[in-house]
């Protein structure tokens, strides 16, 4: 009866969430490399345009998107924080003591906020409108090339897959089990860490033993039906790249494109 | 000691559309040292219902009155109430944790906080009845078989010394014998100990020997209850419900068909032995 949700995956009908994993996956890496490269803060002007345009698309509700950030706010402010305190090139700006702040050392802050904060908006809406099985197929299909050098591309995104799978069924049984050493008396809510720890130690054991149980029963049934490996293995849903793929290919063509002219012409016009 | 569950309806995820109704409005009471059956198939609500008797899920609509006491009401009681009604779920083996048998047996009176002594003589008392010997006490559970296992994790039940023990299918998964086994030993345990049972099954033949009263659950409501003559003598009503009566009322009501002086009200096998052998010495 319990209802997981895995990942983010916010189900919606959108031009987004019809396209094609791989040339997501693909966009996204693009993206995230232009962020890196852009030095001015028009182009970062240009970039939320981008963001925005896309999420509106994808009719994903932005309070999602921002959830997201909720998670990582520390990693921002600490990585602002070390940018504004250890840069000690460029004019000062302030100085008490021994901290002294400089004009280069906020714009380096800005501008890996800004970027920091649009890394996780634009994988964001990635996970958010790819199912995880989808993501697991793309990831198989980027690291393909690598098998030449030993990444055993299909076996990471089977595991992957079979991770997903089985996330609901665990936290299934987790239910069950901790509702069975609760009838024992067990307490999992009271205590400090310490004693919050070890109650945990019969909810983890069983847990363990019937994962490793699954995984055993499991491979059995894969034996079973002769699978081993992705030699001269097709898939049910193959993947096909439509005209929708090539438009969006496109869109972020132009973006580049802008972001590329900006550049330029910014290092002429010399703004930051 | 008596158990009270008056209009106790239980829906989950209520509000979103996954809502599910899974008890409706259900109404029973059980008298102290009764031995009682509750039969449904998958879905028919009986976990929940069973789950509600030691307050692992709190009554939102209704109530349930153990010994006057409305459980689920104050949340200091829990434990307490927890180790007076004693839960066995189904597969219990899967439970186990701990590295001898004795220990996991004593994690439940340890959790009440009873002093060791008791705690050992509890753990003993528990694996006698289940039928453990002493001398495999400090050996690791997951040595053991399966019949062994399951009934080790029942003695960390009764070891809590509850006065009322739930079990849900307690004979799942087990072969003829050690279904034997088990089902023989909870009986042992309501004879001697005096303990209200109540046992969650699909197979109409355990329930049939055991209990003395059987409420049959549908749909999240209760369907049919009575005595074990008077359910399986339904056997329409149990057939539209989706469930069987036992192999041998079939046999007692084809032979009735046929012309056979049999009464009603037959469905252990020990009982229509008895009856044909008394319709054959009258020929």
């Amino acid at each position: 009866m319990l209802k997981v949700t895995i990942g983010q995956y916010y189900h919606a009908d959108s031009f987004i969430h019809k396209l094609d994993a791989r040339m997501k996956l693909l966009c996204t890496i693009i993206f995230i490399t232009v962020l890196f490269f852009v030095g001015n803060f028009l182009g970062y002007a240009l970039a939320a345009l981008y963001l925005a345009i896309v999420i509106k698309i994808s009719k994903v509700p932005p309070r999602f998107l921002f959830r997201g950030l909720r998670a990582i706010f520390f990693i921002i402010i600490f990585t602002t924080f070390l940018n504004i305190f250890f840069t000690q090139v460029g004019n000062v700006v302030l100085e008490i003591g021994f901290i002294r702040i400089t004009d280069v050392g906020l714009v380096n802050a800005a501008r890996m906020g800004t970027r920091l904060v649009m890394l996780i908006i634009g994988s964001s809406i990635l996970t958010l409108t790819t199912t995880p099985i989808q993501l697991t197929d793309a990831i198989e299909f980027g690291l393909k090339p690598f098998k030449k050098i030993g990444v055993p591309a299909h076996e990471i995104a089977m595991m992957m897959t079979i991770a997903l799978r089985f996330i609901p069924t665990l936290v299934e049984e987790m239910d069950k089990i901790m509702k069975a050493q609760m009838a024992r008396g067990a307490d999992f809510d009271t205590g400090g860490i310490i004693k919050k720890a070890r109650s945990l130690v019969p909810l983890l054991v069983p847990l363990f033993i019937s994962s490793f149980r699954r995984a055993d029963d499991l491979a059995l049934a894969m034996e079973a039906r002769c699978y081993r490996g992705d030699i001269g293995r097709t898939r049910m849903k193959q993947m096909k790249l439509k005209t929708r793929d090539f438009q969006a290919l496109g869109f972020l063509a132009l973006f580049i494109a802008f972001v590329v002219a900006l550049e330029y012409l910014a290092n002429i016009w010399g703004i930051w | 000691m008596s158990i009270k569950i008056e209009n106790l309806t239980h829906i989950y995820s209520k509000g979103s559309p996954f809502e599910k109704k899974a008890l409706d409005n259900v109404n029973i009471t059980i008298e102290k040292g009764e031995f009682i059956g509750l039969i449904g198939h998958t879905g028919s609500g009986k976990s929940t219902l069973i789950q509600h008797l030691n307050v692992l899920l709190r009554p939102e609509t209704g109530s349930i009155i153990i010994d006057g006491e409305n459980i689920g009401a104050d949340k200091s009681r829990l434990k307490a109430i927890r180790s007076k009604v004693g839960l066995v779920f189904q597969y219990p083996e899967h439970q186990l944790f701990e590295m001898t048998i004795f220990k996991d047996v004593a994690f439940g009176p340890s959790n009440m906080g009873i002093s060791a002594e008791e705690t050992k003589k509890r753990v003993e008392d528990a694996l006698e009845i289940v039928g453990i010997s002493p001398d495999i006490y400090e050996k690791s559970p997951f040595e053991l078989s399966g019949g062994q296992k399951r009934r080790v994790a029942i003695a960390g039940v009764l070891a809590m010394k509850p006065e009322v023990l739930v079990l849900d299918e307690p004979t799942a998964g087990l072969d003829p014998r050690g279904r034997d086994e088990i089902l023989g030993r909870i009986k042992d345990m309501h004879e001697k100990l005096n303990l209200t049972v109540i046992l969650v099954s699909h197979s109409m033949e355990d329930i049939a020997r055991l209990v003395d009263r059987i409420f049959v659950i549908n749909h999240g409501k209760i369907a049919l209850s009575g005595k074990p003559a008077e359910i399986f003598a339904q056997i329409e009503a149990l057939e539209e419900i989706g469930l069987a009566s036992t192999q041998t009322a079939y046999v007692a009501k084809s032979l009735q068909e046929a012309g056979f002086m049999l009464p009603d009200g037959i469905y252990t096998p020990e009982h229509i032995v008895e009856e044909i052998l008394k319709e054959v010495n009258k020929c």
